[in-house]
């Protein structure tokens, strides 16, 4: 069986080092949170906010407290805010230890892209250009194909790409791939997965 | 130094003209001065190039001069929310600037600080890169980028005291201070003034020498994403 979100998240989870600064992006990264255990991970929200706490209960919703994806959430004892200059300064200059983003494609040499659609989707790179270029490592988690059944893991990617040679670990429904030198090489197959199954589901050459 | 006006109208006067470039604070609709963008679309001012993070949404921030068709440019990092946007831009109508937030941001702190230009990692080996000066420092590349200088900034802070010196609340800090610095004329909208002297001047996140003009308001402060958890699911 295939992992489901959950279990991918559960699985992106084990990659974050215990004492990091970490941030995670929209979608199933953000369920990542809900994996840490005892770990002490200290979350960044790169609109201003280091310490990123769940969601509020109904009614302590608090206009001023966002997180990235604009959704409410709350502070932690160990919370600070800082201004948009300070927050991608942490980013861009390698403090954050790693970065969990979701993908549209990524390809064999780590270029992803996750931002872009031509003619359909023009919503923006937000931080994304910034994070994958400045944190110490990059995993992306997502599903391995498309909806048609398209593999999502290339040769090259065929859409506007938001870093190059970037991605350091891939995490899909299939299991986990390295980008290392001349390919992807399989670190792990999800429960009831055959490597045959992952190669055919690749297109990406795995060494 | 008379900082304090009685209205957004009033903080205004005399500094609009059509085809201006204004830098905005805030985060979706999280610390934007709601009240000055309202007082722009009042003034019918055209032609506007607005930097700022997001365009907000359909009926409120930014979103109100796209729908009076008072905005030429954006300069922006993600507009994913606003479906007039959207429309203006796909028909040709509205040109837009992508710059990755940190782009951005660093683009208005370089401004206010007199920085013309700086190297970022960000973008390279993406359409953002193209036309930019490349070079390499440390054996890697990076692309110049240029600091950003408005005709005028709006911005929202939670307080501030009568000299201009600014506080402002949890996340809605964001994007307003580096958009405060790199306008010639900087006006903020406030929640609360304070008599001078009252705030720490330990606590102070950004002081009244980059401030012009003040008002103080009522904010309706809209939440762009609810989102709860249950008390039951916690226990």
């Amino acid at each position: 069986m295939p992992w489901d979100r959950n279990q991918m998240a559960e699985r992106a989870a084990q990659e974050l080092e215990d004492g990091t600064y970490v941030n995670l992006g929209i979608g199933i990264p953000t369920l990542v949170s809900n994996y840490v255990g005892d770990k002490d991970i200290t979350l960044q929200s790169e609109n201003g906010m280091l310490g990123m706490g769940p969601f509020p209960f109904e009614g302590d919703e608090d206009p001023d407290l966002i997180n990235a994806g604009k959704q409410t959430i709350t502070e932690l004892p160990r919370t600070a805010y800082f201004d948009s200059a300070t927050s991608f300064g942490m980013i861009r200059g390698g403090k954050i230890a790693a970065a969990i983003l979701g993908a549209m494609e990524v390809a064999e040499n780590g270029d992803l892209a996750n931002w872009m659609i031509p003619g359909k989707l023009v919503k923006g790179m937000g931080g994304a250009m910034d994070l994958v270029a400045g944190v110490q490592k990059v995993i992306v988690v997502m599903d391995h194909q498309n909806k048609a059944g398209e593999s999502k893991v290339l040769k090259e990617c065929t859409l506007p790409l938001t870093g190059t040679g970037v991605v350091d670990r891939i995490i899909t429904n299939l299991g986990v791939l390295d980008v290392v030198e001349g390919g992807l090489k399989i670190v792990e197959l999800a429960d009831g997965v055959t490597e045959e199954q992952m190669r055919d589901a690749t297109e990406a050459t795995i060494v | 130094m008379k900082k304090i006006y009685g209205s957004a109208a009033e903080a205004l006067d005399g500094l609009l003209f059509d085809g201006m470039f204004i830098a905005a604070g805030g985060f979706g609709l999280c610390g934007i001065p709601e009240l000055l963008l309202q007082a722009i679309k009042d003034a019918g001012t055209k032609d506007l190039t607005f930097a700022s993070n997001n365009a907000g949404v359909d009926d409120f921030g930014i979103g109100i001069l796209l729908q009076s068709k008072q905005v030429k440019k954006m300069i922006s990092s993600y507009v994913g929310e606003n479906k007039e946007f959207m429309r203006q831009y796909l028909s040709g109508e509205l040109e837009l600037e992508f710059n990755p937030q940190g782009t951005l941001a660093e683009r208005m702190r370089a401004g206010g600080a007199g920085i013309p230009g700086f190297y970022t990692k960000t973008g390279v080996g993406t359409q953002i890169a193209e036309g930019k000066e490349h070079k390499d420092f440390h054996g890697e590349t990076y692309i110049l980028e240029t600091g950003m200088f408005a005709d005028l900034s709006i911005v929202k802070a939670w307080k501030a005291d009568e000299t201009g010196n600014l506080v402002f609340r949890k996340a809605a800090r964001n994007f307003n201070p580096p958009a405060a610095t790199c306008g010639k004329v900087c006006v903020v909208e406030v929640e609360e003034i304070v008599p001078t002297g009252s705030l720490d001047p330990d606590h102070i996140h950004l002081p009244g020498v980059y401030v012009h003009r003040i008002i103080q308001g009522e904010h309706e402060k809209r939440i762009e994403q609810r989102t709860v958890r249950t008390r039951e699911a916690a226990q």
